[in-house]
């Protein structure tokens, strides 16, 4: 294991479980992952395959009840998150720990105008004085972008367009220069050349103030351009986790081989058909036996339909879990 | 089930010329007096369909795709311009009740023959219908089959997207969104209709199950020879499915070609930026890529700019643009642009 020092964020086999009436539902089944200072991380996966919760988990914003954790620590530098107080926990949120939604709509007070929201992150977190607090803010929307930022700051959520809302989201996070962002689907609710926009401003702030992202997100092409690791989750786990150039050029596990190649790409010859990973998204509540890809895998074994899959080395930066591939040890 | 037989090669099958579509939205700021302001949603879209083509129309949130795709459709009423349907007016087939227009006859029959695949899933099936109710309205409507031929029917059209056909009994809240997504073509297809009008039926779906809608969207028009008009925001998507690509900004259609010309040499500065916006799943491209990114955002339809709409954000904006609306012209065979820069 590395030095945890180096470790801005580390996961350690963190599992979140629902109690609902269907019976319950591992949302989180035994996740773990690193995350370096400055670094990228995208979380890739489809709808409940547990990258929302797992951000939301170790930001402690998940309601429990319904949902517990059996296991799992989540450090943030030296301590681990899951065990801090409610006060303790809204400290470190908003001033070194950030979150940008995927809707910025429903994730701004309609209420309040913006210049409202933002310097209360000033006020609360750095006792900052009203006028400074407002200066910053100011600062804070011209360096994301915002044209007129100084008369604009006094406007309602409602009167910015979708990518511009996602500007001030951002710049919320930012306000107090945190040293982690957790970014879940932050330009799906955009159009794409929004996205663009969006994906070309977090990627230069983050190098300007140094944050480490986790970027959770569906598309493989935005985890392409913006992460330096990936780690793609099925059924509440991470199956393969690597650099982004080898998981990409190297592809292991069946699901990761599935979801590149099903993704209608602008940059291939025309296909007359696209590979189609067969079956449905499994259901959380009532998951197979062994590898919970198994009834969508084309090699499945009988070992896979029983036994969950080992997580096989790669190289030293690589990993997937899965019974039909060969690791190097 | 279709009407191969009289294959037109010459006439189109669709024909669609400077067709307009006009919302009245509440001016704002006007709280108490209700000022309306003119919502110019499409304004002068012109293109036609050859039968058994698809044409991908594409475009960001607002752009009018889905509001021509309705006009086409006649779901809503054109405010201007003419539809023509297999050589009949289809934009004419309206009667005023009182203050209202409704469809006539004409239309009502039409139905038959063309239909409409929606975005949500989850929205356009009525959660207290159970799958074989909702199978059966269109058949009821038209007084197809009846008894337990009309179940048969369903059972067939359940396979025919991939479904079990026991599944009849159930609900939709009992589907995943891609099932759903399944259901909602079958209703499509119950009337065996010729022309589809597929608005945004795959970007509510998880990206697995994308490319099994996609698949079999495409399977179905090569089987029933389906003219297909196809509506999305993905551009990386449309192309796969697409015989030809128009690319619409604020109203109007800018760049329409084929497919692979769309992607091999776009030609209108929207379409470029659009297409260097489609993020690339390969990280080693996506690193060396040059990006247009476009600054600013989409003019609201409310008060467009005037000249081009794309002048605003445009980077090769001249002074012409300003002012002079540029109308589409043919550059190559096959290949129109709406830009004055170009040549």
């Amino acid at each position: 294991m590395e030095n945890r020092s180096e470790n801005v964020f580390e996961v350690c086999d963190l599992r979140t479980y629902f109690r609902t009436d269907d019976g319950l539902v591992k949302a989180v089944d035994g996740v773990s992952f690193t995350v370096k200072r400055g670094e990228t991380l995208g979380i890739v996966g489809e709808s409940g395959s547990g990258k929302s919760v797992t951000c939301l988990s170790a930001m402690r914003l998940v309601p429990k009840p319904p949902a517990f954790h059996p296991t799992g620590a989540v450090y943030f530098g030296d301590t681990n998150l899951l065990s801090l107080t409610e006060p303790e926990i809204q400290k470190l949120r908003g001033e070194r720990l950030a979150m940008i939604f995927q809707d910025p709509l429903t994730s701004l007070n309609p209420y309040l105008t913006v210049a409202r929201q933002l310097t209360e992150v000033l006020e609360v977190h750095q006792d900052a004085r009203p006028a400074a607090a407002r200066r910053t803010s100011i600062e804070m929307l011209e360096r994301v972008g915002i044209p007129d930022a100084a008369s604009r700051i006094d406007q309602h959520p409602h009167q910015f367009s979708g990518g511009m809302r996602q500007r001030v989201m951002i710049a919320m996070a930012l306000l107090c220069g945190p040293e982690l962002l957790f970014a879940d689907e932050p330009t799906t609710a955009l159009d794409v050349t929004i996205q663009a926009q969006i994906l070309e401003l977090i990627k230069n702030l983050q190098k300007a103030i140094g944050t480490a992202v986790v970027l959770v997100t569906h598309d493989l092409g935005v985890v392409a351009g913006l992460t330096d690791r990936v780690a793609v989750m099925y059924a509440g786990r991470i199956v393969e986790e690597g650099t982004t150039a080898e998981v990409f050029a190297n592809p292991q596990h069946p699901y990761t081989r599935g979801l590149l190649e099903s993704m209608p790409r602008i940059d291939t010859p025309i296909q007359k058909s696209l590979y189609a990973i067969p079956g449905l998204p499994p259901d959380l509540g009532n998951l197979p036996a062994g590898c919970p890809f198994h009834p969508r895998c084309a090699f499945a074994t009988i070992q896979c339909q029983n036994i969950y899959p080992e997580t096989k080395v790669i190289s030293s930066t690589h990993q997937a879990t899965c019974w039909e591939i060969e690791g190097t040890k | 089930m279709n009407t191969m037989g009289k294959e037109k090669i010459e006439k189109n099958f669709l024909d669609v010329s400077d067709l307009a579509v006009q919302f009245y939205v509440p001016k704002r700021g006007g709280f108490f007096r209700q000022e309306r302001a003119e919502l110019k949603a499409v304004d002068g879209v012109s293109f036609s369909m050859s039968r058994g083509e698809t044409l991908g129309l594409v475009g960001e949130s607002g752009c009018g795709k889905s509001t021509t795709g309705r006009a086409v459709l006649q779901l809503l009423r054109p405010s201007r311009g003419c539809v023509i349907f297999d050589e009949e007016p289809i934009h004419e087939f309206w009667k005023k009740k009182g203050q209202k227009w409704i469809w006539d006859q004409r239309l009502r029959d039409l139905r038959r023959r063309m239909q409409m695949i929606f975005q949500d899933p989850f929205a356009s099936l009525n959660p207290r219908m159970t799958v074989e109710s909702i199978l059966a309205e269109p058949l009821r409507n038209f007084d197809v089959t009846q008894g337990v031929e009309r179940r048969e029917k369903i059972q067939q059209l359940l396979m025919t997207v991939g479904m079990d056909p026991r599944c009849m009994r159930r609900y939709p809240h009992e589907f995943s969104g891609g099932q759903r997504q399944r259901i909602g073509i079958a209703r499509a297809l119950a009337l065996g209709p010729e022309f589809i009008v597929a608005d945004e039926p795959i970007s509510a779906l998880d990206v697995s199950i994308q490319a099994q809608i996609m698949n079999l969207l495409s399977e179905l028009r090569d089987n029933l020879g389906l003219t297909l008009l196809f509506i999305a925001h993905d551009l990386a998507a449309i192309r796969h499915v697409s015989d030809r690509i128009a690319v619409m900004y604020l109203g109007r259609i800018v760049e329409l070609a084929s497919a692979q010309t769309i992607v091999d040499r776009p030609q209108h500065p929207y379409t470029q930026a659009l297409l260097s916006a489609v993020p690339v799943p390969d990280p080693r491209q996506e690193r060396l890529r040059q990006r247009t990114v476009l600054s600013g955002e989409m003019p609201s339809p409310i008060n467009p700019p005037a000249g081009c709409p794309f002048h605003t954000r445009c980077p090769l904006c001249e002074e012409r643009c300003r002012s002079e609306l540029p109308v589409m012209r043919t550059i190559e065979t096959g290949h129109q642009v709406a830009c004055h820069v170009v040549n």
